[in-house]
C-alpha cells in the first residue's frame, strides 16, 4: 500500500520551533511528528510513502533516508514548484499512488489522533467506493465543515461551511483512503480537495465518512501542540501506561508525564500532569511542571515554576524563573534566574534577563 | 544642652501608607530591621550634649509608651517623651504649642525632624556648621532631580555663606534643585520669631487668605482657618529665609522620603547598606549551615531560615519567620510570623504580618528606581510598576503568583494577580 503525507511549507505558525527545524521533525511527546504517522502507516501495511514538500530541507532528507532503512519502506520527496493547494499534490505524485490497484492514504501532517488505518482500509474496501473521509465529532460545529450523510448510511450527501444551523457534528478530520481511480478526477493545477473534488465524489456516491474513535488535534500552532500533547498523552496512559513515569516515582502528580530515559530529575520537584521531557533533559531540584513540552537537551534549573509553555531544543529556564501563558522558547534560548515570562515567543539564540509580562514575541 | 523633637503626626495623616499603617502607626513600621523613628532616635542619641527626644503627634498615648520606654534602655543618656496635640495646628503649630515643655532645662539647640524620612542623617555635622554661622536656624537640603524638584519644598541657597536666600514650598516652575529633607536646627530663639510670626500673621490673616486664593495655593484644610495654625515651610521658613535667619546644610549621605507604603522597601535598602558597610546592627551573613546570603540582609534571632534559601540584597526578615526550602527573597520586607513555603519567590514586596505563601508561589513587585517614582502608584485607577505588598494575614496558595498588586489585609488568593489593588 501506499500513503501520501501533506507536509507543505516552513510551517510559519508553528514558529519559534520550526525556525530551526523543518515541521514534521518537531519531536511531538519526544518523538518527529511525522514518525508517529510512518509507524502507524507501516502498521497497516504501508511500504511507499510521499511527502508532498513546498521545500526539502538537507536535514529532513537525512533523517527520512533513516527511517527508509528503518523500516524497509521507500519515502520519496514530491516537491512542488508551486503551492497546489490539498488536491494537487496527488496528480503530482501520480506516479507512485497509481502504480497499482491498491488504495492510498493520504493525510495532513498536522493530525494527530489514534491513526486507525487498519480499520480504515478495511472499511474502504468492504463499501467498494472511491474514498473514505476520517470523521471526527467536535463541539462546535459552527466553525468547520460538517460533513452531511444519507439516512441510515455512512455515505456522504453533502458538506456544509460553517453551518448556522446545526446539521452534525462531524467533521472532515485531515485523513483519508482512496481508490487510485480518484487520480482521474484531479488535474496537476492548484486544487482544493475539499472544495473541489468531494463534492463531486459525494454527488456520484463514491464518498463514505468512518468515525474516529479518540482524540483528534490540528497541532499546526503551539497553542493546539500543546492541547494535542495532553490529548495524546491522555491516550497514552489508557493504550500503554507502561510508556509513562510511574506514578509511584514521588515527583509523580497527577499523571500523563513522559520522561525520556536519558533525562534527569533533581530532588523535590512536581511535575504533570501531561508533561513531556526530552532526551538529556536535566531538571533541577524543586521544579513544578505542569502541562508544559521540553524537548531534547533543555535544562530547567532548580525550583523554577513552568506551565503552558513549550521549551524549545537545549534551551535553559533560571532557577526561581516562571513560564505561563503559552510561552514558547526556540532553541537556545536562556531565562535568566528569577525572570517571569508571559506568552512569549521567543526566537532562537535570545537570552532573556528581565521580565516579559505581556505576550509578544522576542526577536 | 540639646534637645530634639521629631513630629510623628497622626492616624489620619498616614493613608498613604496603607495597607500597611492599619495595624501600626507608620512611624513604627520597621525598615533596616527597626523602626523608621528609631533610626531617627539612634542618630539623635549620637549628637553631642543632647538630653531629650521629644516625640509630638495625634497618636494616643499608649501607643509610642512600649517603644519609647525600650528606646529608654537602648540610649539611657537621652530621656523620651510623648506629647499629644489635641487640635490640628499646623506642621509647627505643636511645636510652638509645647514650647514651655521644650524649653524646660533651657537647651541651646533643638532639632526638628519629620519621621516620614529615611537618611544618613549627618546631625553633629549639621549642628557643628549652624553653629559656626550663627543664624536662628539651619535646614538641611539634598540635591534633587531637576525634573522631581517641583514635588519638594526648595531653597535656594548661597554656597559660600549657607544662607538660605528664599524658601518655596513645591513650586509650580523650577526654583532649586535643593530640597528640604524635613530635618533642621534652630537656636531656641526661635519661639521668640514664632511669636513674632503669629502676631503678624493675625493681623494680616485676611488679607493673606485672599491673597494665597488668588495664586490658587490656598489650603481648605482645617488648620490654615485656623488663626492659631502655624505651618512650617510657608509661615516660618519662608518668613526665616526672607529675614536671612536661617542656614542650609547640604547633606550628602542618602536621604529619601518614605511616604507610601511602596517607598518602605527601598528604605529598607538604604539602611541594610549603611549598615552593611558600618557594621552598626548585627545583620545576617552566610555560614556553612545557613542559607546562602548576598548582600545586606537583616535576620531577626527568632526567624527559621532553611539552609536551600537564598536572600538577599536588601531584605528585612522579621520575628518567628519560617524561610521553607529552595525559596528566593530579594529586596524585600518580611514582617513578623510570615511563613513562606518550599520554592516560592518575593521579590520587591511587602509581606505583612502573619501571611502565608504556598510552594512555588510568587510575589513580585517592579523595582523602584527613582526616588520620586513611587509617588505614581495609580493612572486612571490601574496600578503601575510598583512594590507588591501583602497586608496582615494574606494567604497566596500554592503556585499562585500575584505581582504589582497591593491586597488589604485577611484575603486568601487561589488565583494569579496582576496589577490590581485587592479589597
Amino acid at each position: 500500500m501506499k500513503a501520501l503525507i501533506l507536509v507543505g511549507g516552513f510551517g510559519t505558525r508553528l514558529r519559534p520551533l520550526t525556525l530551526s527545524v523543518p515541521k514534521p521533525l518537531v519531536d511531538f511527546a519526544n518523538k518527529p511528528m511525522i514518525l508517529h504517522q510512518i509507524e502507524a502507516l507501516v502498521k497497516a501495511g504501508v511500504t511507499d510513502i510521499v511527502l508532498a514538500v513546498n521545500y526539502k530541507p538537507e536535514v529532513m532528507v537525512a533523517v527520512l533516508q533513516k527511517y527508509e532503512e528503518m523500516f524497509g519502506i521507500t519515502i520519496t520527496f514530491s516537491v512542488e514548484e508551486e503551492p497546489l493547494g490539498t488536491a494537487g499534490p496527488l496528480a503530482l505524485a501520480r506516479s507512485v499512488l497509481g502504480k497499482d490497484d491498491s488504495p492510498f492514504f493520504v493525510l495532513n501532517a498536522d493530525v494527530t489522533c489514534e491513526y486507525p488505518f487498519e480499520t480504515m482500509r478495511d472499511f474502504h474496501i468492504a463499501h467498494g467506493g472511491e474514498g473514505t473521509i476520517l470523521a471526527t465529532k467536535v463541539e462546535e460545529p459552527s466553525k468547520y465543515g460538517v460533513i452531511v450523510m444519507r439516512p441510515g448510511s455512512t455515505e456522504i450527501d453533502r458538506f456544509v461551511e460553517k453551518p448556522i444551523e446545526y446539521v452534525g457534528n462531524r467533521i472532515n478530520a485531515g485523513i483519508y483512503i482512496f481508490s487510485p481511480s480518484i487520480l482521474d478526477r484531479i488535474e496537476l493545477r492548484p486544487t482544493s480537495i475539499e472544495k473541489e473534488i468531494f463534492p463531486q465524489m459525494a454527488a456520484d456516491a463514491q464518498l463514505h465518512t468512518f468515525d474516529l474513535e479518540g482524540f483528534w488535534m490540528d497541532v499546526g500552532q503551539p497553542k493546539d501542540f500543546l492541547t494535542g500533547t495532553c490529548l495524546y498523552l491522555s491516550s497514552l496512559a489508557k493504550r500503554s501506561p507502561e510508556l509513562l513515569a510511574p506514578a509511584s516515582e514521588d515527583f509523580v502528580y497527577g499523571g500523563n508525564v513522559l520522561i525520556h530515559p536519558s533525562a534527569k530529575i533533581g530532588k523535590g520537584c512536581k511535575i504533570g500532569p501531561n508533561v513531556t521531557v526530552g532526551p538529556n533533559a536535566i531538571i533541577g531540584n524543586g521544579v513544578c511542571l505542569q502541562r508544559c513540552v521540553l524537548m531534547e537537551g533543555t535544562h530547567v534549573k532548580d525550583f523554577a515554576w513552568v506551565k503552558n509553555s513549550i521549551v524549545g531544543w537545549h534551551s535553559s529556564v533560571g532557577r526561581w524563573s516562571r513560564l505561563d501563558g503559552v510561552t514558547v522558547l526556540g532553541d537556545d534560548v536562556h531565562i535568566a534566574d528569577e525572570v517571569y515570562v508571559n506568552g512569549a515567543s521567543v526566537l532562537p539564540h535570545k537570552s532573556i534577563s528581565s521580565n516579559v509580562c505581556e505576550p509578544g514575541i522576542v526577536m | 544642652m540639646n534637645k530634639a523633637v521629631i513630629l510623628v503626626g497622626g492616624p489620619s495623616r498616614a493613608t498613604r501608607f496603607r495597607p500597611l499603617s492599619m495595624h501600626l502607626p507608620q512611624p513604627l513600621f520597621p525598615v533596616g530591621g527597626q523602626p523608621i523613628i528609631w533610626h531617627q532616635i539612634k542618630a539623635l542619641s549620637a549628637v553631642k550634649d543632647l538630653r531629650e527626644i521629644i516625640l509630638i503627634g495625634f497618636f494616643e498615648d499608649f501607643i509610642f509608651q512600649p517603644f519609647l520606654s525600650k528606646c529608654q534602655d537602648e540610649f539611657p543618656s537621652v530621656t523620651f517623651k510623648y506629647l499629644r496635640e489635641y487640635s490640628q495646628l499646623g506642621t509647627a503649630g505643636g511645636f510652638f504649642h509645647f514650647r514651655d515643655q521644650i524649653l524646660r532645662g533651657s537647651p541651646k539647640n533643638i532639632f526638628m525632624l519629620y519621621t516620614d524620612i529615611c537618611c544618613s542623617f549627618p546631625l553633629n555635622e549639621l549642628l557643628a556648621q549652624h553653629e559656626r554661622h550663627g543664624r536662628l536656624g539651619t535646614i538641611m537640603v539634598t540635591k534633587v532631580d531637576r525634573a522631581s524638584a517641583h514635588l519638594y519644598g526648595c531653597v535656594v541657597v548661597d554656597h559660600e555663606t549657607k544662607l538660605a536666600e528664599h524658601y518655596v514650598e513645591k513650586p509650580e516652575t523650577y526654583v532649586s534643585d535643593m530640597a528640604s529633607t524635613g530635618v533642621f536646627v534652630f537656636d531656641q530663639e526661635i519661639f521668640h520669631f514664632m511669636a513674632r510670626v503669629m502676631e503678624k500673621r493675625a493681623s494680616e490673616f485676611e488679607h493673606e487668605r485672599v491673597q494665597e486664593s488668588a495664586y490658587g495655593r490656598y489650603d481648605d484644610g482645617d488648620d490654615s482657618q485656623n488663626i492659631n495654625r502655624l505651618r512650617l515651610e510657608q509661615d516660618v521658613l519662608r518668613a526665616m529665609a526672607a529675614d536671612k535667619k536661617l542656614s542650609a546644610f547640604l547633606c550628602t549621605g542618602f536621604w529619601r522620603q518614605i511616604k507610601s507604603a511602596a517607598s518602605a522597601v527601598p528604605a529598607n535598602a538604604l539602611y541594610l547598606q549603611q549598615a552593611h558597610e558600618s557594621s552598626d546592627i548585627i545583620l545576617a551573613e552566610s555560614s556553612n549551615e545557613g542559607a546562602e546570603i548576598k548582600g545586606a540582609v537583616y535576620i531577626h534571632p527568632s526567624a527559621q531560615v532553611h539552609p536551600t534559601a537564598h536572600i538577599g540584597p536588601n531584605v528585612s526578615i522579621h520575628a518567628r519567620v519560617v524561610i521553607g526550602p529552595g525559596v528566593r527573597i530579594n529586596d524585600s520586607i518580611i514582617l513578623d510570623n510570615v511563613h513562606i513555603k518550599d520554592n516560592a519567590v518575593v521579590l520587591h514586596a511587602i509581606v505583612g504580618w502573619d501571611c502565608r505563601i504556598g510552594k512555588w508561589g510568587r510575589v513580585e513587585g517592579s523595582k523602584v528606581t527613582k526616588a520620586n517614582d513611587i509617588d505614581e502608584v495609580t493612572q486612571s485607577g490601574v496600578k503601575l510598576n510598583s512594590i507588591c505588598i501583602l497586608g496582615e494575614d494574606v494567604h497566596v496558595k500554592d503556585e499562585v503568583f500575584i505581582r504589582n498588586s497591593i491586597v488589604l489585609p485577611h484575603k486568601e488568593l487561589a488565583g494569579n494577580k496582576h496589577n490590581e489593588v485587592i479589597m
